[in-house]
């Protein structure tokens, strides 16, 4: 035994077992680049030459397309993260403007913003294909950037104080700072955004990929497409091989890329006790056992030590304060005047834009409208609420169950559910069922699991003692759900519910108009007027639906989640 | 700056009449630092000692450069300090390690942020490892270490920079008793054998005893606002024995000058001359089950109604930071009497003290209206008006004429407490109102 392991040695310090698995992983995924890639720089006529086909032979390139635009994606978002967010938490004058945009971006209905975007790309490369890449990335773009965003500009502002000021006093420079304390706090909460990124831009993928804009048809390589044609076509069994390919994709980039991720990512907690539940990935265990995945993090760990020696060093930060703080009053009061000017120019483009164009009839009609659908979501939500928090509560408060239906819940999160609006229409159509009732619920599909696995980690999450002390003083039944498990969960619920509800409010624009083959099936509301307006190429009114979309979504935001999630947040966490 | 003449090396830090204020929500100013002078020595441990809010922190904050003072200078060196400083380095209460870097990395950040070569930060940082006696936990994460450990981490980190001084704040107090111990002792060793690079220390304190073991000097400090009520010079040889009778006349010494009269809240007593206010003392959050608790200890053998503090404190292991103001809430209700180092139960302390709940109630409740001018405020605008309602921002508002917000809000919920006990008024948590009524 003894000799066989020295004769061998040589390979042991070549390379680990783990090495081989690296290996072959790494080249696989640069050929998959390159395959996917190929392509781009081709005239669009070329791709009206080489039209989508539905046979599942294609599948594979075309789910490769898709997954590289959907990353391509998320590394914009995160360019993205790390400037817009990083300066709106370190200027005070920035932050003003910047987090209620934000705050904005995040509750707007994305999906009606793809045919203004996509008429710009294509202006930016007139002829090419790469312009359509561009308006389709950058359509996944907007769906994933605004919650990464968010999270990490809160993390920046949550760092604990007395790591900045181990930091100061250690004199790191700003750079060294950034990437040695600042992202490595903010990166679990980054991490986890970064799924959901993912996982709702599955949603937009569909609708980006196959762009009609007025006169403009273009469909670009990708399981959107072939979608779409399978709809077109009206072939139940290619949307099967589609939910199929779909299914695949997305455990495979789960396991390969997100599980790695998190599970490295929880290092970074800062909560520094030894966590109970450790999670696990083989994918990570591969990288870290592997050199050349070793060797990769040392090549990063130089960078960066490379680079904050070239960065200018702190200056004596505080010297200059005094003097900052009167010039900065009147620096402040130029800022807000360049505020109003510009806020005052796009209102009044805005205004010209509309009010030439549109009556207040009209103005009256979408708005009747967008009530018609919010009453849609809320009744949505509320039966949603209805079946899934009984359920949530019973299952979190069953490990085993938990550890079964948590990941399902998430996975069923993640799916696209407008892959399966082909079904419902095809339902409807043949049954000749009511749109106005029988679209709506296509609406929810995709978000009422955001309602579920957030209740079940709150069940999970109920401390153990407070269930013991309901069954000895025996709470039970009716009594038991209103002291105890409701107002347990109401934190995750709410949670889970504002989620839930933006994500039907842009569904709208999806599922109050479908079709299948030439069959059109809509329903009244604001989402089929914006997609209506959107086939037509009515820029007017395209406008008018998603500023009226925008408006009862934040308002309906400020007036009634965000208040009841503080109200559940303060009395009802249990912490 | 390496061949600084002796008379700047000697004098290593200069505080000279500094004072810090921070803004208040309605444009005033609080000031928490007023006209403190300190000198730092090479070769001394200065302690600064004083309790919660007597702004020895914000005075260490204002020396490591990461905040300015109002007005005065900090000079270290003979320079005038603005930002941190190469040469001052600093250990935290909460050790403030970073969870995602090893041992090792932690270690070397400083060096890093220095831009060394990477030999020599090697070199150095295994040095640091070395010296603490951290050998063979390089590669650990702060998460695996126990308390003890990571606070040594903390303290390699300081080092490794080779600071002249070494700033301290409070860096045995998240440890238990017998880790803190040890930790004091292999720090005091390394000291006096001049192994490590540092030639100054300012430790930061609430522990009595921790700063009579540790330092040449100690600066005792009083709150609101945070001054320096007096210096001691501390003689003793090392190692230093807790049970030493110098020792122990030493704390007892400092117990007498920190429950003195002046060491108590200055402002209060400005407020107090004018008629009808007196609702501007800061009060701390006390439970009424601490009160009690002393209450019954201080009347119970073998106290009899008249304790040391230094001993009861021992007994009961509390901190002056925990036991100062449960024994400040009672004389303020003038149950005891705190004066000299000894806490002495008045007659109605001790009628509380062996009375039943019911009876304690109405006895506290009595004394909570008669000789606590806030709750006495609150009580008659709740009597005077038809609902017998008032909002929480109204008392909130009169508050802060006297002081931050913070302490606005702490000393209302403190009051809120100890009306609830006494069952003198009620406040709904909810809506933010007081009210009279009593609890379905």
């Amino acid at each position: 035994m003894v000799d066989r392991s020295q004769r061998f040695a040589f390979v042991r310090d070549l390379a680990t077992r783990w090495d081989l698995v690296a290996i072959v992983v790494v080249i696989g995924l640069l050929t998959f680049c390159a395959e996917a890639s190929r392509g781009l720089f081709e005239p669009l006529a070329k791709l009206a030459g080489e039209p989508m086909s539905l046979d599942p032979v294609y599948l594979p390139f075309y789910a490769a397309r898709t997954t590289l635009r959907m990353f391509a994606a998320l590394a914009l978002s995160l360019v993205f993260t790390f400037t817009y967010a990083t300066w709106a938490a370190k200027s005070a004058r920035a932050e003003k403007l910047l987090v209620p945009i934000l705050d904005i971006l995040q509750s707007v209905p994305i999906l009606g913003f793809i045919s203004i975007t996509v008429v710009f790309f294509m202006s930016l490369v007139p002829g090419r294909v790469l312009g359509a890449e561009f308006a389709a990335i950058f359509a996944i773009f907007t769906s994933q950037a605004w919650n990464m965003a968010f999270s990490f500009y809160q993390s920046l502002r949550t760092v604990p104080h007395e790591l900045e000021d181990a930091a100061a006093s250690f004199r790191l420079s700003p750079w060294m700072r950034f990437w040695r304390l600042e992202v490595p706090f903010a990166m679990p909460a980054l991490l986890w955004n970064m799924m959901m990124s993912m996982s709702g831009s599955w949603f937009f993928v569909v609708a980006s990929e196959s762009i009609s804009v007025g006169n403009t048809n273009i469909a670009l390589p990708g399981v959107g497409s072939y979608i779409a044609l399978a709809i077109q076509q009206g072939s139940l069994r290619a949307i099967g091989w589609a939910i199929a390919t779909m299914f695949i994709v997305i455990l495979l980039y789960d396991q390969l890329i997100f599980r790695p991720l998190v599970v490295w990512g929880d290092r970074f907690r800062f909560d520094q006790e030894q966590g109970g539940h450790v999670p696990e990935s083989w994918a990570l265990t591969m990288l870290q056992r592997s050199r050349l995945m070793t060797a990769l993090r040392t090549l990063f760990n130089a960078i960066i030590r490379w680079t904050s020696r070239k960065a200018p060093r702190p200056q004596l930060l505080l010297t200059a304060t005094a003097t900052a703080t009167r010039v900065g009053r009147r620096a402040d009061l130029l800022w807000y005047l360049l505020l109003v000017l510009v806020i005052a120019l796009a209102v009044w483009r805005i205004a010209r834009m509309l009010i030439g164009e549109t009556t207040w009839h009209e103005a009256a009609q979408v708005a009747g409208l967008a009530a018609l659908t919010m009453l849609r979501v809320m009744v949505l939500i509320g039966l949603a609420s209805v079946v899934w928090v009984p359920i949530g509560i019973w299952v979190g408060l069953r490990p085993r169950a938990t550890q079964i239906v948590q990941p399902v819940a998430q996975f069923l999160a993640a799916f696209p559910a407008n892959l399966l609006f082909p079904l419902a229409v095809y339902g409807i159509v043949t049954w000749k069922l009511n749109p106005d009732v029988w679209l709506s619920p296509l609406m929810i599909l995709g978000t009422q699991w955001y309602i579920l696995f957030n209740v079940i980690a709150g069940a999970a999450a109920m401390p153990t003692e407070l269930r013991y002390a309901a069954a000895n003083l025996g709470l039970h039944g009716f009594l038991w759900w209103r002291k105890v498990a409701l107002p347990g969960v109401l934190p995750y619920y709410v949670t889970g519910a504002i989620t839930a509800s933006g994500g039907s409010w842009n569904a709208a624009i999806v599922a109050e108009l479908a079709s299948w083959r030439n069959v059109q099936v809509k329903a009244h509301g604001l989402g089929a007027y914006i997609a209506e307006a959107t086939t037509a190429g009515d820029f007017h009114r395209i406008i008018l639906g998603i500023a009226t979309m925008s408006l009862f979504v934040v308002a309906i935001n400020r007036s009634f989640w965000r208040p009841l999630y503080y109200f559940a947040e303060r009395k009802y966490r249990l912490s | 700056m390496n061949t600084a003449p002796e008379l700047v090396t000697a004098q290593l830090l200069a505080v000279d009449n500094v004072c810090k204020s921070f803004p208040k929500p309605d444009g005033g100013e609080l000031l928490v630092l007023e006209h403190v002078n300190l000198a730092l020595k090479a070769g001394q441990i200065v302690g600064l000692l004083g309790r919660s809010g007597s702004g020895k922190s914000t005075l260490l904050r204002l020396i490591a450069g990461l905040d300015e003072p109002s007005s005065g200078a900090l000079a270290f060196r003979g320079a005038p300090i603005a930002g941190c400083a190469s040469g001052i380095a600093m250990v935290f209460q909460s050790f403030a390690l970073f969870p995602w870097l090893t041992v090792y990395e932690n270690v070397a950040l400083g060096l890093e942020a220095q831009h060394m070569e990477k030999a020599a930060i090697r070199k150095r940082s295994l040095a640091a490892i070395d010296l603490i006696g951290l050998d063979g936990f390089e590669s650990a994460y702060p998460r695996e270490l126990s308390g003890g450990m990571r606070q040594r981490v903390g303290f390699a980190r300081a080092l490794v920079v080779h600071p002249d001084i070494l700033l301290m704040d409070e860096p045995f107090s998240a440890l238990d008793v017998l880790t803190a111990e040890t930790l004091r002792t292999d720090f005091l060793d390394l000291w006096a054998e001049g192994q490590m690079p540092i030639k100054g220390v300012i430790l930061v304190t609430h522990n009595i005893e921790e700063a009579v073991l540790m330092c040449d000097r100690i600066l005792v400090f009083g709150s609101n606002p945070g001054r320096i009520l007096s210096e001691i010079d501390v003689t003793l040889p090392q190692p230093r024995k807790r049970l030493d009778p110098t020792f122990r006349e030493l704390v007892e010494k400092i117990y007498v000058e920190m429950t003195s009269r002046r060491s108590g809240d200055a402002r209060s007593s400005k407020a107090e001359r004018f008629p009808g206010s007196g609702i501007g003392s800061v009060l701390p959050r006390v439970s009424s089950n601490l009160l009690a608790g002393l209450v019954e200890t201080v009347a119970a053998p073998p106290f009899n109604g008249t304790a040391d503090l230094p001993k009861i404190a021992s007994d009961l292991q509390m901190e002056i930071d925990e036991l100062f103001p449960v024994a400040e809430t009672l004389q303020m209700m003038r149950f005891a009497e705190v004066e000299g180092g000894d806490i002495k139960l008045t007659p109605e302390g001790l009628a509380f003290a062996h009375a039943h709940l019911n009876v304690r109630k109405q006895i506290f409740a009595r004394h909570l209206l008669n000789y606590v001018p806030l709750a006495a405020h609150i009580r008659r605008v709740l009597d005077e008006r038809a609902s017998h309602a008032a909002r929480k921002s109204r008392f909130i508002d009169e508050l802060e004429d006297f002081m931050g917000e913070n302490d606005a809000e702490q000393t209302l919920r403190a009051v809120i407490s100890l009306a609830r006990y006494a069952e003198a008024f009620a406040y709904d948590d909810a809506n933010e109102m007081f009210n009279l009524e009593n609890p379905v």
